[in-house]
């Protein structure tokens, strides 16, 4: 039971999260409401770590194959790929580098600066 | 010989399921994060397709299943979230900063490049979610009506770039305080830039654990904000 009932807590969030989805109407997706929901009820303590803990570390190992399929999707959009490869190209390469290192800079000077006030 | 593949459910499951198996073994052998998991098996799929001549269809047929759990393992990030909260707390300003800041640049170069290669709208907000985690990224697309099958490899490739050249560009640039590392990893490619900060240490790996999940929220957040200025 003990698998059965984690399940069924981490699925009824899930459908909790489509609730709201559809209550909103926001270009928001359920999932992210279903996280904030489930975020919410571990940190009250409605739901404790313990009762979720075995499925939700199972759930977040496989997170990464559930998008094998979406993946294998762009075998359909391959016509749509070529008409825009080079933005793609710059977006993955030199936006990458230039995210990393803005945000590097920007959180390095914040956190010196409050170190050296503190002193 | 092709019906067996049409008619069953759990072709598509398994094909996914053995792919990227395939993917983990290779991934273990060369040890590169070039070499990854998904792409791995998203290229052995696409080849066997081919080869067999099964559209993509048929395979999603059962593939589709495993697309479903996508939403339950999105919400279990609050675990990691909440186990993270103490740490959370202590660092909240240097959080708060960082992800914004991260998710806002990457926002405003997306929007940057669309503007000089005149980019359609759906391919801008295909591109838009590429430095926050698949599971945001995919839902963000689709809610934006971009391509999400492209805008998944994008994120994935990121990902990868981030993780090898990451460590050099935080040296190259100066970018020294552990939290700040761990921040610029996270914000600017997810759970593969974790990967790697985890290896240059404990501290970096959690800030860029934490921001990974943040940043993915914050970014749904605004994103339709910045899908409206294109």
């Amino acid at each position: 039971m003990k698998y059965l009932n984690q399940i069924a807590i981490i699925f009824g969030v899930s459908f909790a999260g489509e609730i709201v989805y559809r209550f909103l109407g926001l270009p928001i997706p359920a999932s992210i409401y279903g996280l904030i929901i489930m975020m919410i009820l571990l940190e009250t303590k409605i739901i404790k770590f313990e009762q979720i803990k075995d499925v939700g570390s199972f759930m977040l190992n496989i997170m990464i194959v559930t998008f094998v399929p979406s993946t294998v999707g762009v075998m359909t959009a391959v016509e749509e790929l070529k008409t825009f490869l080079i933005p793609i190209l710059i977006v993955l390469f030199l936006v990458t580098v230039i995210v990393m290192v803005v945000t590097g800079r920007v959180s390095q000077f914040v956190i010196e600066r409050r170190c050296s006030k503190d002193e | 010989m092709n019906e067996i593949f049409t008619e069953s459910v759990y072709f598509g499951f398994f094909l996914s399921l053995f792919a990227y198996y395939i993917g983990v073994v290779i991934n273990k052998k060369f040890k590169s994060p070039i070499f990854n998991p998904l792409l791995i098996s998203a290229i052995l799929i696409i080849a066997f397709l081919a080869i067999a001549n099964i559209d993509y269809e048929t395979y999603n047929a059962g593939g589709q299943y495993l697309t479903y759990f996508l939403t339950p393992c999105t919400v279990c990030y609050a675990i990691p979230l909440h186990q993270e909260m103490q740490k959370i707390k202590e660092n909240k300003l240097a959080i708060a900063v960082g992800v914004v800041t991260g998710a806002v640049t990457s926002m405003l170069c997306v929007l940057a490049v669309a503007l000089i290669f005149e980019l359609t709208h759906e391919q801008y907000v295909t591109l838009l979610p590429k430095s926050i985690t698949s599971a945001f990224g995919y839902g963000i697309s689709e809610e934006l009506s971009g391509i999400s099958s492209i805008t998944v490899p994008v994120i994935i490739l990121t990902g990868v770039v981030g993780n090898v050249f990451g460590q050099s560009i935080c040296r190259i640039t100066g970018i020294r305080n552990r939290i700040a590392v761990g921040l610029a990893f996270g914000s600017s490619s997810h759970a593969l830039g974790t990967v790697k900060a985890l290896e240059i240490g404990e501290l970096e790996g959690a800030m860029s654990s934490i921001s990974v999940a943040i940043s993915g929220i914050f970014t749904v957040l605004v994103a339709s904000f910045f899908a409206g200025l294109y």
